[in-house]
């Protein structure tokens, strides 16, 4: 990848880029509290006498919260810190029932760490290294409504109390495209180890994008934070924003301003949200109504046990022991649920074919990356309660066994997402099967040929260009069942 | 008969549990003398009726020959600071006026559970920061002690637990809960005549408890007597996982255990607690103190708590710091006080809501910890304060090498008359002083009467002991008891 420069007035600029990941915690209850952590139940049905503050309650941290952060630390092979402390970061809003956020200032959970992400979809082994700075635990804030009453606002506290990872990296991005590399691959992680579920539009996943620019060789720039922007598309504009805006301010004799902005996606512009000066004192302390979390080494053990395959080791193995390309093993390791998929389909058809995985593993790569999301797009009225493991599997089999043409396979997929028959059964009743009994194509490319014969003197006399011709009369005649490779070479034989 | 309310806790459990008066009986004495004593304003709620239904169930209990359970019979007086469900809560504020908590604190339902039933919510200082039960929104309390000089000025009860204080000494009630953050418990039951421990942080659970600094609080009972505290800290105290900082230990048989037999224990007494211009009736109590624990067996040592000087303004940092975080939840969104003037925004919601809903007191702390805590002052206030904590804590790590427990006045004065330091906030904080290296360090410390100074007014002696060892303390408690032979009472003059 070349490098991104911004193209200014007095030259080239080159951007730096941190980000502050805000990921919630998969956990049935809040970090500090039992109440539930649904997304969408109706406003303040999920909220404990902890959650909305009421005098004389106590945080209890939640374990599983804990847990899934020191298994995340573990995926980012960062350092798990066995003694960290919880602090209070005071300030007043509505949203904000104890007038303090229960945060991890001076003693995070998990101490550096680092993520590595591909610059090339075609070359997963090109990978650039981000620094991931720390890992912290803290609560989430409710939610103000200002939609529901004229001169009022309502707040929700559902959300009050659920438990975040903040995941802080190094500035160590360049461009729009390695931030939302970035986001990509830590968000891939995040739900490989099932620590969040990654969901960016249900507000699960959150970035705070922090931007300067520079000249290329010089000092880090002032920098701006937008903040809380949520979808991989957006933290790229916001970069590529601020970075045009920085360097229009600095080439124009200004300075930026050390600040906090907000992201409009309708505009696709940042603007202030607060300036330095207004910045707020939090007067961190350590919060006295928890003690340090002290880590066991059976509970870390637990933890690292726990850990499934992560992406890069998967992608290893899906090209060494499966014998995928390094294109097709980066597709279908890149997301939780491709590979799960993959996996899911590949030991059914391994199982159903009698073949080992490797001599399965492309074509059944192939189906679940291009053939099946192809068909199922095409596909109006598509159930996926139908598009089960066991069915796909049953389609590649049929095609792997010759029974079924590739065209044939689409059109049995095809009846399936619909209707949830059986495979075998469609291609039974429906005729999509195709014909590779040697004995009764000869017969019909016999006469195919003896009604042809003028074409056969022609082609004989060296007009190759026939061969499509003979191979479509006998398809017709076999009703498109053929099997065309059997086809092609009785024909070849016949032809001489 | 002795009149009912005379009785002790160990006295009243042990009629009811005889049927030599019945629970209900116990519970309309102390009800009439609640009701009869409105003048010392130690009750901001009565609840006569909790206390006879409570006072039934032990009644029917008995009739069915069940286990009446520690308190079974005994009416107390409750703190307003713990949530009682469905009776309002306050904390003595303004903001919490007519807040009705829909939980019951731990501490209380032990209590209930236990057997005890609830006279009526008491009276304290506003969100239990004062010396003298003058910062309750809800008036102060009066002390039923008065000088025998013949005036008739009205006296401090103490504070934070002045109500509760008071209340005991009066016979309102057998016993109540305190709490102590820095002394709220053994001042108040040094200034009436009673008895008062705050036991190891973390013994009793600070779960409904409204939080004044958290680090710090602690609830104990207070009683008539060493034997009471023993009997009521039993029902109070107990690991509670709904409080992260709570003890998950089990309880031990304090009552049982008492002796007041000294022989093989070591006294301490901190040379740094004997300071410049003491008042000489409090050095001549600490004396009998150490003289009754040498009758009793023990043998006394010189110790050095070198840093206890500083004690009293890292508390003064640290209490606060914690203070101005706990209350920022009483913002008028959610319960309690909201004043929102017509066309406010939320800024100025919080402003109105919270200039009216406090006191002054309690707006100075918050003031104070705001500050220690910003920017720029955390280092020099805050993070220093912690270190010094640290020292007071390891110097008396290292006293215990000389001892078992440490002997010393409860505070530096008897009580004094209402108003006398309300101008003075730093002279109604030195009240604490001999009250605070103990909060610090999280100790068990108690307050047990020593006599009676020439003006007539009580004076207590304090027992501090090592961590999780109340026993300790409340021996060295009882020897000094049976040796002070502390029976006076204040005059009913209300």
């Amino acid at each position: 990848m070349s490098e991104y420069r911004i193209q200014g007035a007095t030259g080239e600029w080159e951007v730096v880029i941190g980000l502050e990941v805000h990921a919630q915690v998969t956990s049935k209850a809040k970090l500090f509290s039992g109440a539930a952590t649904a997304f969408g139940a109706e406003p303040n049905t999920q909220v404990s006498l902890v959650d909305a503050a009421m005098p004389g309650m106590l945080p209890v941290p939640n374990r599983e919260c804990i847990r899934q952060a020191v298994r995340t630390g573990m995926a980012i092979d960062a350092q798990i810190n066995k003694w960290s402390r919880f602090d209070r970061k005071n300030y007043f809003y509505a949203d904000l029932p104890q007038g303090y956020q229960i945060s991890q200032l001076y003693h995070p959970l998990v101490g550096e760490g680092y993520l590595d992400i591909a610059l090339d979809d075609k070359d997963p082994e090109n990978t650039k290294r981000i620094g991931v700075e720390r890992i912290h635990v803290e609560q989430d804030a409710g939610k103000l409504m200002h939609d529901q009453h004229p001169t009022m606002s309502y707040v929700d506290l559902n959300r009050s109390g659920v438990a975040l990872m903040e995941i802080v990296s190094k500035p160590d991005m360049r461009s729009p495209a390695e931030a939302g590399a970035y986001v990509r691959k830590l968000r891939s992680i995040l739900r490989y180890v099932g620590s969040c579920d990654g969901n960016m539009e249900e507000g699960s996943m959150r970035a705070d994008v922090n931007v300067s620019v520079r000249k290329p060789g010089d000092e880090f720039g002032t920098r701006t934070e937008t903040k809380n922007v949520n979808s991989v598309r957006f933290v790229m504009q916001v970069i590529e924003y601020e970075a045009n805006r920085q360097v229009d301010v600095i080439e124009n004799g200004g300075k930026v301003d050390q600040e906090t902005r907000l992201f409009d996606p309708d505009t696709g512009t940042t603007r202030t949200m607060r300036s330095k000066e207004d910045a707020h004192d939090y007067r961190y302390f350590p919060d006295p109504d928890l003690l340090p979390l002290e880590l066991d080494d059976a509970f870390i053990a637990e933890c690292r046990d726990s850990l499934p395959e992560l992406p890069d080791a998967k992608r290893h193995r899906y090209e060494n022991e499966l014998g995928l390309t390094a294109y097709n093993a980066g597709q279908l390791t890149a997301d939780v649920d491709v590979y799960q998929r993959y996996e899911a389909i590949l030991d059914a058809t391994s199982d159903k074919t009698g073949k080992s995985e490797k001599d399965v593993a492309t074509q059944v790569a192939n189906w679940v990356l291009s053939v099946a999301p192809g068909v199922k797009n095409a596909t109006e009225g598509a159930i996926d309660a139908h598009d089960t493991t066991a069915a796909n599997a049953a389609i590649i089999a049929l095609s792997a066994a010759g029974t079924v043409s590739g065209g044939q396979a689409k059109e049995i997929y095809e009846i399936v997402l619909k209707t949830g028959r059986e495979p075998d059964e469609i291609a039974e009743t429906e005729g999509l099967k195709q014909n590779s009994d040697t004995g009764a194509i000869e017969a019909v490319v016999d006469e195919v040929l003896a009604n042809n014969a003028d074409k056969v003197e022609e082609y004989r006399g060296g007009k190759d260009k026939l061969f499509g011709f003979f191979v479509g009369q006998t398809m017709k005649a076999m009703k498109g069942q053929g099997n065309p490779a059997v086809v092609n070479e009785i024909l070849k034989a016949k032809l001489g | 008969m002795t009149e009912l309310t005379e009785l002790t806790v160990a006295a009243i459990r042990k009629g009811v549990a005889g049927g030599d008066f019945t629970a209900v009986e116990v519970a309309e004495a102390f009800n009439a003398n609640v009701a009869a004593a409105s003048q010392l304003n130690a009750f901001i709620v009565a609840t006569p009726e909790k206390a006879i239904e409570a006072a039934q169930a032990v009644d029917a209990k008995r009739a069915k020959g069940e286990e009446l359970g520690k308190m079974g019979g005994v009416p107390i007086g409750m703190k307003d600071l713990f949530a009682t469900n469905g009776v309002q809560t306050t904390a003595a504020s303004h903001m919490l006026e007519g807040f009705v908590p829909q939980y019951e604190s731990t501490v209380s339902q032990k209590l209930w559970d236990a057997g005890a039933g609830m006279l009526g919510k008491l009276n304290l200082d506003q969100f239990a920061m004062g010396s003298s039960n003058e910062t309750s929104y809800f008036g102060n309390v009066i002390s039923p002690w008065r000088r025998k000089d013949g005036g008739n000025a009205d006296l401090a009860p103490g504070g934070s637990s002045g109500g509760s204080s008071s209340a005991v000494s009066a016979r309102l009630c057998p016993a109540a809960t305190g709490t102590d953050t820095g002394g709220s418990i053994r001042q108040p039951a040094a200034f009436t005549g009673i008895t008062g421990i705050k036991p190891t942080y973390g013994r009793c659970s600070r779960w409904g408890v409204v939080a004044f600094a958290s680090s710090l609080d602690q609830a104990g009972p207070m009683a008539r007597d060493v034997t009471d505290c023993a009997i009521m800290l039993e029902a109070m105290a107990g690991f509670d996982p709904k409080d992260s900082t709570s003890l998950d230990m089990p309880v031990p048989a304090w009552e049982a255990a008492l002796n007041p037999d000294m022989k093989g224990k070591k006294v301490g007494i901190p040379r740094e607690y004997r300071m410049d211009g003491m008042d000489p009736e409090i050095l001549k109590s600490w004396d009998d103190g150490i003289a009754w624990l040498k009758d009793a067996g023990a043998e006394v040592v010189d110790i050095s708590l070198p840093h206890t000087k500083f004690a009293l303004p890292a508390y003064y940092i640290i209490a606060p710091a914690e203070a101005s975080s706990n209350l920022a939840r009483y913002d008028g969104v959610r319960y309690g006080l909201r004043d929102l003037p017509e066309g406010a925004g939320l800024q100025d919601m919080y402003a109105a809501t919270r200039a009216d809903g406090f006191g002054p007191e309690v707006k100075r702390r918050i003031m104070i910890g705001t500050y220690v805590l910003s920017a720029g002052f955390y280092d020099a206030y805050y993070n220093q304060a912690q270190k010094v904590r640290a020292l007071i804590a390891r110097d008396f790590e290292q006293a215990w090498s000389q001892c078992d427990v440490i002997l010393a006045p409860t505070c530096p004065s008897a009580a004094f008359a209402l108003g006398d330091k309300t101008s003075d906030p730093l002279s109604m904080y030195l009240n604490d002083v001999f009250a605070v290296p103990a909060s610090l360090a999280g100790l068990p410390a108690m307050s047990v009467p020593a006599g009676l100074n020439s003006e007539g007014l009580p004076l207590g002696l304090q027992i501090i002991g090592k961590a999780f060892d109340e026993q300790g303390v409340l021996n060295a408690g009882l020897a000094i008891e049976q040796r002070a032979g502390f029976t006076a009472k204040p005059e009913k003059w209300w």
